[in-house]
């Protein structure tokens, strides 16, 4: 980083190079299990980005993404490092889904409580992380993980409870562990009319919060105090900021930002709009993963989640293929890797030429707090 | 009579259900007192997992397919502790990253291929295995079941009577004194994580080829998490860690063995307990005086004072 331009240009190239490996690790992968990568690459193009109705899908997806990562962002812009955004996705969905069910309202009205309600309740969920961090010293990586696995066996009872979310028995025998569709009320809509290009309400508002705190982030007081918060503690105390409410309540905005992901998932044509046990699928580690590739930066994270969110769509199209779904979450991870490494490791390897002179940390340890 | 044989029933399935936790926790909760919340042991599981029962498959001996195992642990571990420990990557991101490599790598090599079933022999122990009610729970199993008795002192003695356990339990409350004193912080760390990446996959491939015989889709499920839940519910001490391991593999025998015999407990809180537990655990007893001062705290050696 002291080297300005030749280390910038050294990190572009060792990124583009690790990247050319991931994407060759995972052509070889194919051509040993017997596929062809030219027709799975095409497959994925053909899901996800060829003509409206495969571009409308990708965006579907990226917009939960999103929501998720920029809530990471601002997290880790304060040093709190929360890894339970699946559950906290979940728990969206579930309070998303019961408000949406139980409340006997029309039109846009409902649909708006349905997000707002998903919020409080993602929010809330990481809110138990934060109080029990603020009050008993808890890890909080550990407990947004572990409430992560609560939270899956809260939404598997909420859907097997007949007085709960289940689905109405009616005449069936046996009834799915799902619950009721939302009313047509709740759901989120495209925006405009296009013969075939949806541009969900929900990739809407994911994109005006990320800008929203993209810029709350970079040029109001309150982005400044998370930053300090996050970089240096001691500065934050002695400058009165109160860092455990800080951290705390960053925490549950983050939740609270996952929570709405859950509401889009539920209320946009990705999902059945049925509360299922499976509904996040993953979403919140990727939403999780954007977060970490875009180096924290809430802007950086739109195109990232529209790249995941190609993978995503574009994997539905690989069983044509015959190749196995499972190869999109390879490649991703593949990628993960290539775009997180090559920066630390340089960094690193400046690190152990700077050791003899001093003040050479100080970069260093910024960057780690928001890589 | 009728209820001895329903707990025999309940105490078996216990048995075999918390035998691979036990294995992997013995490696986190080394990791653990060096620093390292160590979360790819999930990858390292389920990687051993996927390895274990390609190498039977291929080779049709179980026993090489249990070593496999080990190995792909300790290079999962290998590449975990490059990353975070020398080239200090956050640890979760690596940890994270990891765990949705091996899962996407393993499921998709289950779908492109066909293995064989194998699994290790069984080894009952004449007289004992007639005792009444634990008899078979805990004296006829999988070979590497009896393992954990040499394992389990072992891992003890390593932690609190070695010197190497000595620096790494100094890694893992104080790493800048460490450091001072000349032990080489990042070094033990990753020692301490190649011990815990050969543990996780003993475990793992004991769950493959020893309890199941076979490998299946994402088969660990989230048994690396368990594993965490297992050391700090065991507030970060062996004894309690392994009992945390028999009271969650108890509670999943009971998940799957109280419907049968007629008994109304809600599945979902029982699937969810240990996660309560370990929460619980740590709200309960105050966590920071014992856990490990700098753990998932990264050390980066300061030489240019």
């Amino acid at each position: 980083m002291t080297r300005g331009w030749t280390g910038l240009l050294t990190v572009l190239l060792a990124t583009a190079l690790s990247m050319l490996l991931a994407l060759g690790l995972s052509a070889a992968l194919m051509v040993v299990t017997g596929f062809s990568p030219i027709s799975a690459l095409n497959a994925i193009y053909t899901g996800s980005l060829s003509g409206d109705a495969a571009l409308s899908s990708t965006l579907l997806y990226t917009a939960p993404l999103l929501l998720i990562a920029v809530g990471t962002c601002v997290g880790s812009r304060a040093g709190v490092f929360n890894i339970g955004q699946e559950g906290q996705v979940l728990i969206g969905a579930l309070a998303g889904a019961w408000v949406g069910l139980r409340l006997a309202l029309g039109g846009p009205l409902l649909a708006i409580l349905v997000l707002v309600a998903a919020a409080i309740g993602g929010g809330a969920w990481a809110g138990l992380s934060a109080l029990m961090h603020r009050w008993r010293g808890v890890n909080i990586v550990v407990s947004t993980l572990l409430m992560t696995f609560i939270a899956a066996q809260l939404i598997h009872f909420s859907v097997a409870t007949p007085w709960f979310l289940q689905q109405s028995r009616g005449t069936k025998l046996i009834v799915p562990a799902q619950s009721n569709q939302l009313p047509d009320g709740a759901l989120l809509d495209s925006i405009g009319h296009y013969p075939n290009l949806q541009l969900n309400t929900g990739l809407m508002i994911a994109v005006g919060l990320a800008v929203l705190t993209g810029v709350g982030l970079a040029r109001t007081r309150w982005g400044f105090r998370l930053k300090l918060v996050g970089l240096s503690p001691g500065a934050a105390l002695h400058s009165g900021i109160r860092i455990a409410r800080v951290s705390g309540w960053t925490l549950v905005l983050s939740g609270a930002f996952s929570g709405l992901a859950g509401a889009v998932l539920l209320a946009s044509p990705i999902s059945t709009n049925r509360l299922q046990p499976g509904i996040a699928g993953g979403l919140g580690w990727d939403g999780l993963l954007v977060a970490l590739v875009a180096r924290s930066r809430p802007l950086l994270c739109v195109p990232v989640a529209f790249g995941f969110g190609v993978l995503r769509a574009g994997g539905s199209f690989l069983a044509a293929t015959g190749v196995p779904f499972y190869l999109v979450d390879v490649v991703k991870s593949l990628m993960v890797l290539a775009l997180i490494v090559p920066p630390v490791a340089a960094i690193h390897l400046h690190h152990r030429r700077d050791r003899r002179r001093p003040g050479g940390n100080a970069g260093l340890t910024a960057l780690e707090t928001s890589a | 009579m009728s209820l001895a044989i329903d707990a025999e029933i309940v105490l078996s399935s216990a048995v075999r259900l918390a035998a691979p936790l036990a294995f992997a926790a013995l490696g986190e909760y080394v990791a653990e007192r060096a620093g390292c919340l160590n979360i790819s042991i999930e990858a390292m599981m389920l990687g051993a997992a996927f390895g274990s029962v390609a190498v039977a498959s291929a080779t049709g001996s179980a026993t090489l397919g249990l070593l496999s195992g080990m190995v792909i642990g300790v290079v999962i571990a290998l590449l975990h502790a490059t990353a975070s420990h020398r080239i200090q990557i956050n640890t979760f991101v690596v940890g994270l990253v990891l765990n949705a490599l091996v899962l996407g790598l393993t499921s998709y090599l289950i779908a492109a291929s066909r293995f064989h079933g194998h699994q290790v022999a069984q080894l009952s122990i004449p007289v004992l295995r007639d005792l009444p009610v634990i008899g078979s729970a805990l004296f006829v199993e999988r070979w590497p079941v009896y393992l954990l008795l040499g394992l389990i002192p072992l891992t003890w003695w390593l932690v609190e009577r070695s010197r190497w356990g000595l620096e790494l339990r100094a890694v893992g409350e104080d790493p800048a004194a460490a450091d001072v004193t000349g032990i080489r912080v990042n070094q033990r760390r990753r020692q301490a994580m190649l011990w815990c990446g050969a543990l996780a996959g003993l475990g793992g491939a004991h769950l493959a080829v020893g309890e199941v015989g076979s490998f299946t889709q994402n088969m660990t499920a989230g048994r690396g998490y368990l594993v965490i839940a297992a050391v700090i519910f065991g507030a970060w001490r062996l004894g309690r860690t392994l009992l945390g391991c028999a009271l969650f593999g108890l509670a999943d025998a009971s998940r799957l063995a109280l419907p049968a015999l007629g008994v109304t407990l809600n599945s979902q809180l029982l699937a969810a307990a240990p996660y309560l537990l370990a929460l619980l655990a740590m709200v309960l007893f105050v966590a920071k005086t014992r856990e490990p001062r700098a753990l998932a705290q990264p050390f980066v050696p300061d030489r240019t004072g």
